[in-house]
């Protein structure tokens, strides 16, 4: 029932959102909604394998780790929105509201289903939800952001669907496409088919969480989309292709086909660091950035699966930080781009005497993002380097160190400048508590997640790393 | 004599070179919608038995993509007022060709995937190949309004796969006509936001602004 209402209370909040006529109505409805969201997601965490629908929905380690980030990374962003939505004013401000709360059912929906087909249902309605918000300002750039984007996520959306067919061809026994059953017969699963279906729902899944060379919407859909928008599409929609990707990896390891999953992980993990790297060195705009940064922390999670054994305890680890500082990023530079109106890199100069909380923030982020001590991506990063050294990968640890120190240089160049300076002519900026509060918060908790990671937390880790046929270190 | 489902899915592949080798946006379309009918005529002539689900499946996959889709996209000619020839990346005989080595990779393929109750040979690689030319007209038309067509191709490649599990999975075809909405938001795309207005035409090769 609860899980039901998880799915279904956005839903019904977003349609009554687009139905009161006044925007103040709208936004308690949006950080009403976020609130009850995160208060059902903490309840789950006591109260594990909760089912519904029988079976079709279900609370697992892996899902309610992608759900808690969504819940948490929502309740940041519906919280900046309203302060937002007060200093820019998009055009249809009811549909965005709506849209918002929308993207929250579809993913809440990825996070939970346990029945293959629901999984992408709910990815389709990801996509969908956010496809107008990409398109707000409504000028040349924004549709050309949102053109690619739709072609190229639902081509991607389309070959998960084909994949999805694959399997269920795959399968002999059990109720069909439901997890638990194709776990438990996993071993009937036809190989030949449950390898397509591998390789298709790779393809699929991995466009969405823009590895790699499959990543040419990214850069200009976040560069177009309102950063907020971006923030929810950098830590929670690629987490939830995350999902959709290890549900498969979960059904490859339980039917012994680790070792043909590795090579292509392998490759897409690889070229996606290294495209970032090549463009984060010598990037301009701020928002483009922060895309490849994520396309580099996608294929961080790749190659943390493809090395397996703790890697996948580190993979798990790693898409909660990342979803999280993701977060604090773009809801930092969104703040910029409100009070510079541009995210182009020379334009912005002496943050910290024009917006000083933002500066704090951005310069903290910087740190968080790259994977410093003492922020929780040091923590997941340093286990999965440890597992490519203990799994036999000395020369990809070796690469993905390099690969690293060279995206933390060409960061911390970009923002370094932007940090100091002097401020262009203007008032000072209109820092308030909404536009602050949620990075904030969100950075105090990935601060925390690197000093120290609770015992709940670490035996769901656990669980959920042994589900993806790893372990825990 | 062939069966009547082996008999369609040849004419699937058929309509697949046809939208290849067109210059004519108004003859793509018809193509299309032709494609979409023998697709609804597909899950009858496969399962004979005349059930009710088969029928809705049949009656639904006619409405939306022989009628509704077409009719769209014709609108989306009208408003956008293009008829001229189509301008390929490569050239019309060097993809009818690259469409002929996708059959015949397809056909290769298809036998290494034993699918149960297959209930014809035909149906894997007619699926695969249809998907991999939607992917080469995506890929190598630059009219917005075609490609639109390249993936509304490559989704029928998809649910010509899911009709071989139409009876051991209760509603996975059905989801797949989920995919068709997003022919819609593109159609509607091209419509409401008027991409040739700011384009000057529906022309996707000049959504060049944006670049590192």
């Amino acid at each position: 029932m609860l899980l039901l209402l998880l799915v279904l209370g956005p839903m019904l909040a977003g349609l009554l959102a687009w139905l009161s006529p006044r925007a103040r109505t709208r936004h308690a409805v949006l950080v009403g909604t976020a609130a009850a969201h995160t208060a059902a997601t903490a309840f789950l965490w006591r109260r594990p394998g909760l089912t519904a629908l029988d079976g079709w929905l279900a609370v697992d380690a892996l899902g309610l780790m992608v759900l808690s980030v969504v819940s948490l990374l929502f309740l940041a962003v519906a919280g900046y929105a309203v302060g937002f939505l007060r200093l820019d004013r998009p055009r249809g401000g009811s549909l965005f509201v709506s849209c918002l709360l929308a993207f929250l059912a579809a993913a809440t929906l990825v996070a939970l289903a346990h029945h293959l087909a629901l999984v992408w249902v709910g990815m389709e309605a990801t996509t969908l939800a956010l496809a107008p918000l990409v398109f707000h300002r409504r000028d040349r750039r924004s549709l050309e952001a949102v053109w690619k984007y739709l072609v190229l996520s639902s081509v991607g959306i389309a070959l998960a669907l084909l994949g999805t067919f694959f399997l269920a061809s795959a399968q002999v026994e059990g109720r069909p496409l439901v997890l638990e059953d194709l776990l438990q017969h996993a071993g009937t699963l036809q190989p030949g088919l449950l390898r397509g279906a591998f390789l298709f729902l790779l393809v699929g899944y991995g466009t969405k969480m823009g590895l790699a060379p499959l990543h040419a919407w990214k850069p200009d859909t976040y560069g177009e989309a309102p950063s907020l928008v971006g923030g929810l599409m950098a830590g929670a929609l690629t987490s939830c292709a995350f999902l959709g990707l290890a549900r498969i990896v979960e059904i490859m390891a339980a039917a012994g086909q680790a070792s043909f999953m590795r090579p292509p992980l392998l490759v897409l993990g690889i070229v996606s660091l290294v495209v970032s790297a090549a463009f984060i060195i010598g990037q301009s705009d701020f928002k483009r950035l922060l895309a490849y940064s994520s396309v580099e922390h996608m294929g961080l999670l790749v190659l943390a699966l493809a090395i397996g054994g703790a890697g996948s305890y580190g993979a798990v680890l790693h898409l909660i930080n990342n979803g999280l500082t993701k977060g604090v990023m773009f809801l930092a530079i969104g703040n910029l781009v409100l009070f510079y109106r541009t995210s182009e890199a020379a334009a912005i100069r002496g943050v910290f005497r024009r917006a000083p909380w933002t500066g704090v923030l951005l310069l903290g982020g910087l740190f968080a993002v790259t994977g410093s001590p003492p922020f929780g991506m040091f923590l997941s990063e340093l286990a999965i380097l440890s597992a490519a050294l203990r799994g036999g990968f000395r020369w990809l640890a070796v690469l993905i160190m390099v690969l690293l120190a060279v995206i933390f240089v060409g960061m911390a160049r970009l923002i370094l400048e932007a940090l100091h300076g002097d401020p262009p002519d203007g008032e000072p900026a209109p820092e308030s508590f909404p536009l602050l509060g949620g990075p904030f918060a969100l950075a105090a908790v990935v601060l925390l997640l690197g000093l120290y990671l609770p015992l709940p937390l670490r035996a769901l880790l656990a669980q959920a790393a042994r589900a993806l046929g790893g372990s825990a270190p | 004599m062939q069966p009547a489902h082996d008999l369609l899915l040849l004419l699937v592949v058929l309509t697949n070179f046809w939208v290849l080798g067109t210059t004519r946006l108004s003859a793509t379309i018809r193509a299309t919608a032709l494609q979409g009918a023998l697709l609804a005529l597909l899950p009858v002539a496969l399962y004979p038995g005349l059930s009710l689900h088969i029928l809705g499946l049949a009656a639904g996959t006619f409405a939306v993509k022989a009628v509704l889709l077409p009719l769209l996209l014709s609108r989306a000619i009208r408003e956008a007022a293009v008829r001229r020839e189509i301008e390929p990346v490569i050239g019309f005989a060097p993809s009818l060709l690259l469409g002929a080595a996708a059959v015949a990779l397809a056909f290769s393929i298809a036998p290494r995937l034993p699918l149960p109750e297959l209930r014809s040979q035909l149906l894997v690689p007619v699926s695969l190949s249809t998907v991999v030319i939607g992917l080469l007209i995506l890929t190598t038309r630059s009219k917005a309004l075609i490609q639109v067509v390249g993936y509304l191709i490559l989704e029928n490649g998809i649910f010509v796969f899911g009709l071989s599990q139409v009876e051991r999975v209760p509603f996975l075809v059905e989801v797949g006509v989920l995919l068709d909405i997003f022919v819609g938001v593109f159609i509607m795309g091209i419509v409401v936001f008027h991409i040739n207005r700011e384009f000057d035409s529906l022309d996707s090769a000049r959504l060049t602004e944006l670049r590192d």
